[in-house]
């Protein structure tokens, strides 16, 4: 139990650690620094967020484990604004190319599909009670959602070459994969979805 | 029944050959009339700042950008073409003035000119360059260097007469 809290803490901490000790970042500005930081938050973010849903962190069962990703939803929504905001003011033509999937670099169409997958699951989390979906249905609606989040700022991380050290890196987008994985193995969010979904369909 | 004179597998085997030459661009009719201007790649005018002064080095210089420049068709040399050059580096951003600078090319149609170590910066260490003078298309480049540790880059230009 110690020890899956030392491994998560210990990773995030290195990410941040080596990504403050970067090179480059002499050479960028404090909104740029800003927006980098705010990648990487967003990532720690995004590794703990499964286990909360699942209750699989050690000490969050299920009850509190739920209110908590909420809240750290809520703030993984931040960091990503503060991260798409803070890389427009550094150089706005690139960040456009990259909002409207004109960007050479690869990385930019899977970290905009992450944004829009994210934005997909708060909602639908935000708007769950009017939604009136079956509790099956919103629940693989929003890990499907989820899961376009996780898969594409995994692989949008890892192709950046930027502050992040590659070794705390990987790292951190291996535990993310592992962590969304034991998530979906154990909520099993296909479950009585395609019956839910007839139901709701006569309803 | 005659035996026809092309065994059926060599003739799939030429078909599929034929078929990836020209599908792969290895023969296209543009390149059977001569050498194909280069296009503009993606992102290759952001940040830019017309009318950047030629210089002898950018700023401390330490990095070397070079390149050549041909004529479409012909692949003929041009001399006197001014390439302007700008990147994120040790010294300023991308957007900054004085990350912007401009060279032009010798009789042998191939410019260079220092300027200070590229930095990564969107994700990629890349440089940008741009033909920008009117007498052939304009033509704006994006190279990415193979490591952020490389102390040179270079970007060849392929000009269509305007």
């Amino acid at each position: 139990m110690i020890l899956i809290w030392c491994a998560i803490a210990g990773v995030i901490g290195a990410s941040l650690v080596v990504a403050a000790g970067s090179e480059y970042l002499p050479y960028r500005t404090p909104v740029y620094v800003a927006a980098g930081f705010a990648g990487v938050v967003a990532l720690a973010l995004l590794l703990v967020q499964p286990l909360l849903a699942a209750g699989l962190l050690p000490g969050f069962p299920m009850q509190a484990g739920r209110r908590i990703h909420r809240w750290t939803g809520v703030a993984l929504m931040l960091a990503v604004a503060v991260h798409v905001v803070g890389l427009w003011i550094t150089s706005p033509p690139d960040m456009v190319d990259a909002l409207t999937f004109a960007a050479p670099t690869a990385f930019s169409a899977f970290g905009v599909v992450a944004m829009w997958a994210l934005i997909a699951a708060a909602l639908l989390a935000g708007i769950r009670k009017k939604l009136r979906l079956r509790p099956q249905v919103w629940r693989l609606a929003h890990t499907m959602a989820a899961s376009v989040v996780v898969v594409g700022s995994v692989v949008h991380a890892i192709l950046i070459e930027g502050t992040m050290g590659s070794v705390s890196k990987t790292l951190m987008c291996g535990l993310t994969i592992g962590a969304w994985a034991l998530t979906v193995g154990r909520l099993k969010p296909w479950t009585g979805a395609w019956r839910g979904w007839r139901r709701q369909a006569q309803e | 029944m005659s035996q026809s004179p092309m065994p059926r597998r060599r003739f799939m085997a030429a078909g599929a050959a034929a078929f990836l030459a020209t599908g792969t661009g290895l023969i296209s009719p543009v390149r059977a009339q001569g050498l194909a201007p280069t296009t503009s790649m993606r992102g290759g005018a952001n940040n830019y700042r017309p009318g950047a002064l030629i210089v002898d080095r950018i700023g401390e210089g330490g990095f070397m950008m070079s390149g050549t420049v041909r004529r479409a068709g012909d692949g003929v040399p041009l001399e006197g073409i001014r390439i302007q050059i700008w990147a994120h580096t040790t010294e300023g951003r991308e957007s900054d003035a004085r990350s912007h600078g401009a060279t032009l090319t010798n009789a042998d149609g191939m410019f260079q000119l220092e300027m200070p170590q590229i930095v990564p910066t969107f994700g990629q260490p890349h440089g940008h360059l741009a033909y920008d003078s009117g007498d052939f298309e304009t033509v704006f480049l994006r190279p990415v260097m193979s490591s952020a540790r490389d102390t040179s880059l270079s970007a060849h230009f392929v000009l269509q007469p305007a």
